[in-house]
């Protein structure tokens, strides 16, 4: 049985007036004149869907963890101060070719109540709307070269190998902004529309 | 280019609401309002409703950090397409106490699925939480349509009349529903993979 037009239709972002500094995370919650405290980066790439086509239009939000590994959040228990300029979310949406720009600082790795040592590597959430909302997607984004990614039970539960190191970012000098922020590509593949629907468990609970 | 792998999900962890519903979440000044907190104004066509309901984990215990948001025809069965008027699209946060989630929006009509053929009225929804891997598809029906159910082509696709009564909310007096979604064990929602 196909999928029903209910999963292969979805809400449109388009007409969704983003803020300017919306995308801009080092300055979206900062006073006037003050910026984010952390090393400056550039978060970019582009959104293709499985048969590699672009897709424009895509609403692309994301939160993280401030520099030094503090979530701006009531039930957030990390020693690591806030840092007053810095709240931790910010959203873009793509262009007609699926490519977004993201700037904000690098989160720093943080504790986590797991085992008696866990550490989330750095890493920054996603949570991406394409076409249709059985395209709907929400993941992480981790840093090339980071040695906690390897130890993290929250990126083991990928099972695939290469699927892990599609959700690492690397170093884009490319892209980086001279005397002003380095940058991380990280391109995003969502579902094509699928010939299949059927009951499913949930993975992972 | 082809045959590209779709990117792997990963938990939305506990601080979903600082990226999806930063006002709830209380940091505010960055975006004027959440996205999808208002669905329906006064005008909007169709019979005005309420859903909530509990999300439960495999223990029973109610999940207090979820994201839920809902995709939906409006009162004629059409789903919108451009982001103006009834927008089809909500999103709402568990209550951070009780688990409690809710949505104000309007009884969706029958779906048109191929010749002559309708779905009976339904709210997709979408689920993310701590301790999910993957946001999960489920859809809700209302109780009172039973005869658009017997011939309703998803819910036919359930084999087991126990588990697609999984899918039908109650009725929570007038113009009210509630829907509970259980996450593992006993009652289990029907998920889908879509
Ligand atoms: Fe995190």
């Amino acid at each position: 049985m196909p999928s029903t037009l209910s999963e292969e239709s979805g809400p449109v972002f388009g007409s969704v007036a983003l803020g300017p500094l919306d995308g801009d995370l080092t300055i979206n919650f900062a006073q006037p004149g003050e910026t984010a405290i952390g090393p400056r980066i550039i978060v970019h790439g582009r959104v293709h869907d499985e048969t590699g086509h672009p897709v424009s239009g895509a609403l692309l939000e994301v939160w993280q963890a401030n520099a030094g590994g503090r979530y701006r959040h009531k039930n957030e228990g990390y020693l690591a101060p806030l840092d007053p300029n810095f709240g931790g979310c910010g959203r873009v949406t793509t262009d007609e070719n699926g490519v977004y720009a993201l700037r904000t600082v690098m989160p720093g790795p943080y504790p986590w109540p797991n085992g008696t040592n866990d550490w989330r590597p750095a890493h920054i959430h996603f949570s991406v709307f394409g076409h249709s909302f059985a395209q709907r997607l929400i993941t992480q984004m981790y840093f090339e070269g980071d040695p906690l990614i390897w130890r993290c039970p929250i990126v083991a539960s990928v099972s695939d190998r290469t699927a892990i190191e599609r959700l690492i970012a690397p170093l884009d000098m490319d892209a980086t902004v001279p005397m002003d922020a380095r940058a991380y590509r990280f391109d995003i593949v969502l579902r094509g529309r699928r010939a299949t629907y059927f009951e499913n468990r949930p993975e992972g609970i | 280019m082809a045959d590209l792998h779709e990117t792997a999900s990963q938990t939305a962890g506990p601080y979903v609401h600082i990226g999806c519903m930063p006002n709830a979440a209380g940091i505010a000044g960055v975006y004027p309002d959440d996205l999808g907190v208002q669905m329906v104004r006064a005008d909007t066509p169709g019979q005005h409703i309420t859903v909530s309901g509990h999300i439960y984990d495999g223990t029973g215990a109610a999940v207090k950090d979820a994201l839920v948001e809902v995709w939906q025809a409006d009162a004629d069965g059409n789903y919108p397409e451009d982001g103006t008027g009834f927008t089809g699209w909500g999103r709402t946060a568990s209550d951070p106490d009780t688990g409690l989630w809710h949505f104000e929006t309007i009884k969706p009509g029958p779906v048109t699925h191929g010749e002559g053929l309708a779905m009976a009225p339904h709210l997709t929804l979408w689920i993310a939480a701590r301790g999910i891997n993957i946001g999960l598809h489920t859809r809700m029906y209302f109780p009172e349509d039973t005869d658009a159910h017997a011939t309703d082509p998803v819910l036919a696709r359930i084999k087991q009349p126990l588990r697609s009564d999984t899918l039908i909310a109650s009725p929570q007096g007038e113009a009210a529903y509630n829907f509970n979604i259980h996450l593992q064990g006993l009652g289990e929602t029907v998920f889908f993979d879509v």
